[in-house]
């Protein structure tokens, strides 16, 4: 048994009261450039206010499956990653991950916060697989996912629209059975 | 195909509205049969009764008005109008011009007859040269050969192969999702 579940190397996940989420969020929407790594629709700058009643509400769903990236250093919150459109009867949801903190940035920290709700989403939740899409763009992005044990499992041509060109976003996948065999490895 | 070309109308089926008063009866038939609705959806499967089926299609109408990025249509026999299927565009982002299909024929005795084509020829023109959409995507279980090909047959390629995405029947199956650009649809429907 590992009773250690939401601790990793360099960070671990934490839940955080909406006021918290709130203030941070609102200030990771001021930097674009997050915003458009975060998502395909189009970058805003959200209010303190309005990030919170949307985590108050939020809070409520017992499905969510939420955590704030704490660094073990110095306990600081440098971003988010959660699941999501969990499908309790294949097995599979989505990974979506994001540091708000560009200071932490290709450090790791985003690879280790991954594996750590990847250990979450296959021995607590019990998953078959795990999801994401990442963009062309982000390469960053793939290189820690590839780390973390995903695999490619394609590409939608052009989905995104973004400074007058067309990028792809890119389908990655982790099977339960592989993830599994990476750890035994590491034994 | 200019203005004056109806987008609803085919040779055999026609494109239209959800009727509140007659559509649920025959919706709630299409539930009790899981062979189709397995086919269509991931979702864990239960029969509907007509009330239910109703109180759906009125919350589905409500969020299309609310969210404005699908387009619902039924699909109808040209003659008399019966209720044959469904074929939808939704999940469309606007800034990015992308957006997901779904074409269901839910009576088996209404499959295999081209209705679908028919169809799915009239909705990408709709999603094209109506909503001005970049991308279309359909995805689909692995285990929906009938879908696979039909989507193949219009030009939709493979582009995303989610491996063992989807458990039915104690066995594992991909979950695919096809696409097809603007352009490639254009260059067949010149």
């Amino acid at each position: 048994m590992n009773n250690d579940l939401l601790r990793g190397e360099r960070v671990r996940l934490s839940a955080e009261d909406p006021e918290t989420l709130a203030k941070l969020f609102s200030q990771w929407s001021n930097d674009s450039e997050y915003s458009r790594l975060l998502d395909w629709d189009p970058a805003r700058c959200h209010s303190v206010k309005n990030v919170q009643k949307w985590f108050e509400k939020d809070g409520e769903n017992p499905a969510r499956v939420f955590f704030a990236i704490r660094t073990l250093k110095d306990d600081r919150i440098i971003g988010e990653i959660g699941l999501n459109g969990i499908r309790w009867n294949h097995g599979d949801c989505f990974v979506g991950i994001g540091l708000g903190e560009r200071k932490y940035w290709g450090k790791g920290y985003g690879t280790d916060a991954m594996k750590v709700i990847l250990r979450y989403a296959f021995t607590e939740m019990n998953l078959q697989r795990v999801t994401l899409d990442v963009f062309e763009y982000n390469p960053r992005g793939v290189r820690s996912y590839e780390k973390a044990g995903f695999v490619h499992e394609g590409r939608e041509r052009g989905t995104l629209l973004r400074e007058g060109r067309r990028w792809d976003v890119i389908f990655m996948g982790i099977l339960r059975a592989d993830w599994l065999k990476a750890q035994e490895e590491k034994k | 195909m200019s203005i004056s070309n109806s987008l609803f109308q085919g040779k055999h089926v026609r494109l239209g509205p959800i009727d509140h008063e007659k559509d649920p009866e025959i919706v709630s038939l299409w539930t009790h049969d899981p062979a189709f609705m397995r086919m269509m959806y991931t979702d864990v499967q239960r029969p509907l009764s007509p009330w239910q089926v109703k109180k759906e299609l009125e919350a589905m109408e409500k969020s299309i008005e609310e969210e404005k990025n699908q387009f619902h249509f039924r699909i109808r026999a040209r003659r008399g109008g019966r209720l044959i299927g469904f074929a939808e565009v939704m999940w469309i982002s606007w800034t990015n011009g992308s957006g997901y299909t779904r074409i269901g024929i839910g009576a088996s005795k209404d499959r295999r007859k081209g209705y679908g084509g028919e169809a799915l020829g009239m909705l990408l023109r709709y999603a094209f040269a109506e909503l001005n959409l970049y991308r279309l995507t359909a995805i689909i279980p692995e285990y929906n050969p009938a879908a696979l090909a039909l989507f193949a047959g219009y030009g939709f390629r493979e582009e995303v192969r989610r491996r063992q995405a989807l458990e039915r029947d104690l066995q594992r199956w991909d979950l695919l999702q096809y696409g097809l650009l603007a352009s490639e649809w254009k260059e067949m429907n010149p």
